[in-house]
């Protein structure tokens, strides 16, 4: 019966099947990745190292926190505009309560936990606003979120008094901040071998600049993130409905998935991740700044896209926005090692979206083909 | 099995439906024609619990099931395949079978994933029920024909114990040989006793299948013939209205 079945056999014609399209399709970002890193470490002197390589790890993780809870949102079919602002309210935030705190005769370790703590939690309220708009109130999230650009981009300065960054950090508590966010699990010293958690007191600067951070905490941090969240999206239910709504959402609804109150966690977690990112920046740059996050928007956007998630929603996934993330950060790093101005990385990463956008619609095109045979 | 007696619904100062009455008995295929706007889909509608009708009243089974919400009426057995057939094409077909009651497992006994073999065996046990082959059952549905879409929608709808199927329009869109392996479909549902409602404007594919054809004009039904008396000119006749007092037809 299957053979005779001129659908059955329409279905294994093709010289292509969806399958391999799907592979080469999805798997062009690594390679894309791959060849990047094997051209720069083969033309820019000192890019191949492990002291570079840390360095880019460590540069991507901004990029990729903001581009993790945005492939949530881009797979449902939405976008979220806002987190580049939240951000930065979460990293003024925490480096206010921070301060305050220390200020006031408390703990450091107490205040940065504190700080720590308020910085997520306010990264949720323009994820759940977010979320209401979008789900209840049906204003398109390119809109919605546009509006929390504004809110969020205001509420950030604000909280810094209209200064560029919050003032008043004591040294102790931005030395505390550095040990986490330019601190690392190991270090290696050439000539010297590993070193757990800190480097060894009083080394001579000349061993100091040779120094690689094997696993600098900021990296590790945001593997922890990204490994949680795709996991979610990849095997939970949660992760499945994600999938539904982006493919139809009617169909989420007639299948009984409470389609709103998705939506609305899925913009949380956007807001979430952002929120991670401003208080990593925090930690890294032992600065409250407002404008944290404002260059990475549109960087974490293009990652998702890079990564091969689909901007009309229903395909898509953690680890291409990682591959996109680390596509940016190398080409970022490349460029500067190769002395060509840095301005060139917008035109080289503009030309990287097109051209996954690109590969996507092709690979729709394909397909389309492939059952119309 | 399913009664619906004196049914009314009204939109605004237009009545939609109009003291409708409106029979199902077990096992067969009833066809539900009429022009645009005759009423077919308001009725249609106040059966399934998307709309609730001002009066009259719906028993299924013999439970009343006039003003319960869709879900519990789905949850009762009734369930309908819309036109664009509520399917997630961007996800494969144990995904869809399951969409919205995925089955779970506890990997290393806590964390809750989605079991996706399980849920791939079971829809591949659900599509052999109704003789349909899908090659890979990883396949998105977006790389499936229409026909075999709609096979999964239909599979979908019996795996969760469905009991009576409304289809609206189901050979809508669809190629000349998908449109026979739908009518198929409703064939094989009818043998396992599963009673189908059809919404159709195609007078070719309720020849073929209907058993009874039920036509409605300006929200009344105004024939119900069984297929033996059922000629095409004598239904397209009834739907135009040129039978109006019903001198031909056979009125139940």
């Amino acid at each position: 019966m299957a053979a005779n079945n001129p659908l059955v056999r329409a279905q294994r014609l093709p010289f292509i099947n969806a399958r391999s399209i799907e592979v080469v399709t999805k798997s062009w970002s690594y390679l894309f990745l791959l060849g990047l890193v094997v051209y720069f470490s083969l033309v820019g002197t000192g890019f191949f190292s492990v002291r570079n390589f840390s360095s880019i790890l460590t540069t991507s993780t901004l990029i990729m926190l903001m581009s993790i809870g945005q492939t949530y949102v881009i797979i449902t079919a939405g976008i979220d505009l806002s987190v580049g602002w939240t951000v930065g309210l979460a990293s003024v935030t925490t480096a206010r309560v921070m301060r305050d705190l220390a200020a006031g005769g408390n703990d450091i370790a107490f205040a940065m936990l504190m700080g720590t703590m308020a910085g997520l939690l306010v990264a949720l309220i323009p994820g759940l606003v977010n979320g209401v708009l979008v789900a209840r109130i049906r204003v398109p999230p390119f809109i919605a979120t546009l509006g929390m650009f504004g809110i969020v981009r205001g509420a950030a300065f604000l909280l810094t008094d209209g200064q560029q960054v919050v003032r008043g950090l004591s040294a102790e508590l931005r030395e505390a901040l550095r040990m986490i966010g330019n601190g690392s699990l190991l270090y290696y010293i050439p000539e010297d071998g590993f070193h757990w958690f800190a480097l060894p007191p009083d080394l001579p600067p000349q061993q100091l600049r040779l120094v690689s951070q094997l696993l600098p905490y900021p990296v590790i941090i945001t593997a922890l993130v990204a490994v949680v969240f795709a996991f979610i999206l990849a095997r939970t239910k949660f992760g499945r409905h994600t999938y539904v709504i982006g493919g139809s959402e009617e169909a989420a609804r007639r299948s009984g998935i409470n389609v709103d109150r998705h939506l609305i966690i899925i913009y949380i977690i956007c807001g979430f991740t952002a929120g991670i990112a401003g208080v990593l920046h925090l930690f890294r740059f032992t600065a409250g700044a407002p404008q944290a996050g404002e260059a990475a928007l549109l960087s974490s956007v293009a990652a998702v896209v890079i990564g091969g998630t689909n901007l009309f929603g229903g395909e898509g996934d953690i680890m291409g926005a990682v591959v996109g993330s680390l596509i940016i950060a190398v080409l970022q790093t490349g460029l500067v090692i190769l002395n060509i101005d840095s301005i060139w990385q917008f035109i080289v990463v503009g030309v990287v979206i097109i051209i996954a956008v690109l590969v996507n619609q092709l690979q729709a095109a394909l397909e389309r083909l492939q059952t119309n045979v | 099995m399913l009664t619906a007696r004196g049914v009314s619904k009204h939109f605004g100062g237009l009545t939609a439906v109009d003291e409708v009455d409106f029979d199902v008995y077990p096992g067969e295929v009833v066809a539900l024609l009429g022009d645009n706007g005759a009423g077919k889909s308001t009725l249609i509608k106040c059966i399934s619990g998307v709309y609730r009708p001002e009066q009259g009243q719906v028993f299924f089974n013999g439970v009343d099931i006039t003003h319960q919400p869709p879900a519990d009426v789905r949850n009762r057995g009734i369930e309908t395949i819309y036109q664009d057939l509520a399917l997630a094409e961007n996800l494969d077909v144990g995904a869809n079978v399951f969409l919205g009651k995925e089955k779970t497992r506890r990997l290393m006994g806590v964390i809750p994933v989605t079991d996706d073999n399980y849920m791939r065996q079971e829809a591949s046990g659900a599509l052999d029920e109704l003789d349909i082959h899908i090659p890979s059952l990883r396949q998105k549905l977006v790389n499936l024909s229409g026909g075999q879409r709609q096979a999964v929608a239909i599979a979908r709808a019996m795996y969760w114990n469905a009991q009576l199927v409304i289809m609206d329009e189901p050979t809508a869109a669809l190629g000349v040989p998908e449109q026979r392996k739908v009518l198929a479909l409703i064939r094989s549902l009818r043998e396992q006793d599963i009673p189908v409602i059809l919404i159709s404007h195609t007078m070719h594919d309720v020849m073929a299948v209907a058993d009874r054809m039920v036509v409605m004009r300006r929200g009344r039904v105004v024939a119900n013939i069984q297929r033996a008396e059922a000629t095409e000119e004598l239904i397209v006749r009834h739907i135009v209205g040129s039978v109006e007092n019903g001198e031909n037809a056979v009125m139940i």
